[in-house]
């Protein structure tokens, strides 16, 4: 499936070193499939032990349906666990704006199909603060023109080439790509010295 | 970019094609696997009809939700953990895949047991649906953490697409103080270079500290490069490591044996290789280092205060404050003293028996204080064998501690073995994230095992350096 643009309300999170164990506790990843995980996306962050919901930007109404968030630096730091994009990407993100992205995380996002793209600070910092004001903003993440439009604005945004073809191509799932070469990995296989 | 390290040769060496995206294919020499991140992506081969393309260069472990006690009592009490260990039975089966059970006398944290059995060689790639496979690199062996849809890939095809890193050559000059060890290297270079520093690079580690370190030191450092975002990092191997593997069960004995050494000092970091970036740090000033925040970079020396983030620039202001906020301390206030409530000896950081070793000669004749629960995870049976050869545990439980079977245990809790409310823990674990060892309010202090140790005792932190010199 090829990923040119994608089109929707923002959630506003600019923080620094968001960590996958905060994205999902270790304790939902005991289920062995990733159904569920939308469910539990933030979810200490969300919810104190009692179920009572607490300030959260998930939690907030106004960002309801929302399916582009914006974060800081270092985003998804920590554990190489597919469960935090799965959690994010069921609970509807599907794309995430941030300064920096920790390169697992990044990699594990796009083995998905969920574009992680970067900015700066000002600019992120910027749409957050407009769409803190106007939550009904729709933001417009185009892949082609590697630009960010929400009402009068935009925005520059970066992205490795070979992680924007592959959403453009349509290739982001590597699978058939590493298989076509099915010769040339059983060839380096038989001359390995070990 | 960098020319002729480690890095580049293995790399080159393992290059399968440049793919039409821009990224190359790169061939996967050795796949761990263990219960968490594998049963989605067996399912995605199953529903291809897909089978694992070498069985024989894949290895599976049971370890992150295994219990700590009772390891052997099957079904597991927590239900999710049974099916989960019954659904990598079925897929190792299934697929021919070695397994290491707790019936193999092998099982263990898979970063444990793979160096342990000699799976683990220098010019490795090795790939694990795990962070810390960056621990692999002690032996100058490639070490990619990758998520569960890259797993598949690597069972369906034995390779990943990847992009390049650039190189960090991190050295650590001089020699270390008497007290100081691996783990406070490790945070304190993570503490330097930052958390996110190594987005983009692998780090090579070298200088007089490495070259003095034994392989389980240099173990514990490779684990937490992730920690300061580097997803691999590396020292080159030399003697230590042709010492450490020879005769190990997985290692080729005789002629092969030789050949293999001339491989791995070939791929070696030439004299003149050439870095994208070269960090130095004088191995002598380094304290020991104890974490105060909920990343592993939020670290002082022991003697150190806290910080305040009045006069810090906003960001940065808004990561010191919600971390003193969780953690509940005030700025400016030592780090020495912290009462703590729970001591945690293991994970795939700190769990080797030299690690145990270092903490069971500080625990000694003593006694784990009132009010201090303590927990002592070795990383895998023959850890566990091995220490209470040497009668390790009987110090450990003479001195009022728990003595457990091996398991990833408290270092993320997908076990019973859990902070409760927001107890504080001195743990030798990797993370101090909020929420990971099990208690969304619990509170981690991360130290290398004879600091833990001596937590232990005290039932605050302390300084191993004083407590040396008596």
């Amino acid at each position: 499936m090829k990923i040119e643009s994608v089109i929707g309300k923002a959630i506003p999170m600019v923080l620094d070193d968001i960590d996958t164990d905060r994205i999902i506790p270790a304790r939902f990843l005991k289920e062995i499939t990733f159904e569920n995980m939308g469910e539990y996306a933030f979810i200490d962050e969300r919810q104190d032990s009692d179920g009572n919901l607490k300030n959260h930007p998930f939690n907030d109404k106004q960002f309801q349906h929302a399916s582009i968030l914006l974060v800081g630096k270092n985003f998804g730091c920590g554990s190489s666990r597919e469960h935090a994009p799965q959690a994010l990407q069921r609970y509807g993100i599907k794309a995430i704006i941030g300064e920096s992205f920790a390169e697992i995380f990044a990699g594990n996002c796009k083995a998905i199909g969920l574009p992680v793209v970067y900015a700066t600070r000002a600019e992120i910092k910027q749409c957050e603060a407009f769409i803190t004001k106007h939550p009904d903003t729709t933001v417009t993440i185009n892949l082609v023109s590697k630009r960010v439009r929400y009402f009068e604005e935009s925005f520059l945004i970066n992205m490795p080439d070979p992680q924007r073809e592959s959403f453009l191509k349509g290739t982001w799932n590597v699978l058939d790509l590493l298989k076509q070469n099915d010769h040339l990995i059983a060839n380096l296989d038989a001359n390995l010295p070990y | 970019m960098a020319e002729r390290t480690l890095y580049n040769k293995v790399w080159n060496k393992h290059k399968v094609a440049t793919l039409p995206t821009g990224q190359d294919q790169l061939f996967i020499g050795l796949h761990l696997i263990h219960e968490v991140t594998t049963p989605q992506a067996f399912a995605s081969l199953h529903e291809r009809n897909a089978s694992v393309r070498f069985p024989k260069r894949t290895f599976a472990t049971l370890d992150h939700i295994i219990p700590t006690e009772k390891q052997f009592q099957r079904p597991f009490s927590d239900q999710q953990a049974e099916l989960m260990s019954k659904t990598l039975e079925y897929n190792v089966k299934e697929h021919g895949i070695t397994f290491f059970n707790s019936q193999s006398g092998n099982q263990g944290i898979v970063h444990v047991i793979g160096p342990e059995l000699g799976l683990t060689k220098p010019g490795m790639t090795i790939a694990c649906g795990d962070s810390h496979t960056s621990t692999h690199g002690a032996f100058g062996s490639l070490g990619f953490g990758i998520g569960t849809s890259e797993v598949a890939l690597v069972l369906e095809t034995q390779t990943l697409a990847l992009t390049p890193l650039k190189v960090r050559k991190i050295e650590v000059t001089g020699t270390l103080q008497k007290g100081v060890s691996a783990k406070d290297v490790v945070l304190k270079i993570i503490n330097k270079c930052g958390v996110k520093g190594g987005i983009g690079f692998a780090y090579e580690f070298a200088g007089s500290v490495f070259e003095a370190m034994s392989m389980e030191e240099r173990m514990t450092v490779c684990n937490m490069s992730i920690e300061g975002g580097a997803r691999i990092g590396y020292v080159n191997p030399d003697q230590t490591t042709i010492d450490y593997l020879k005769d190990r069960e997985y290692v080729p004995k005789g002629e092969e044996f030789e050949q293999l050494k001339q491989y791995w000092q070939a791929i070696c970091s030439d004299q003149d290789a050439v870095y994208d970036d070269v960090v130095t740090i004088d191995g002598s000033r380094i304290e020991p280092m104890v974490t105060w925040g909920i990343t592993p970079g939020q670290s002082v020396g022991v003697t150190e205060l806290l910080p305040n983030s009045q006069s810090k620039p906003d960001d940065e202001k808004q990561l010191i404050e919600s971390a003193l906020d969780h953690m509940k301390f005030q700025p400016n206030s030592p780090i020495l003293d912290k009462v703590i409530d729970v001591v945690f000896v293991g994970s795939c950081t700190n769990s080797r028996l030299s690690d145990l070793r270092a903490a069971a000669q500080i625990i000694k004749g003593n006694q784990v204080h009132k009010d201090v629960k303590m927990m002592v995870v070795p990383g895998s049976q023959n850890v566990k064998k091995e220490a209470e050869k040497e009668g390790l545990d009987k110090l450990f439980i003479q001195a009022g501690a728990d003595w457990r079977d091996p398991g990833c245990s408290m270092c993320l809790a997908m076990n019973p073995d859990k902070l409760e409310n927001d107890q504080l823990c001195a743990s030798t674990s990797n993370r101090n994230f909020i929420g990971r060892q099990g208690s969304p309010t619990g509170r981690t202090l991360l130290m290398s095992p004879q600091m833990a140790a001596l937590a232990a005792i005290y039932g605050k932190v302390k300084d191993i350096r004083e407590f040396i010199k008596k």
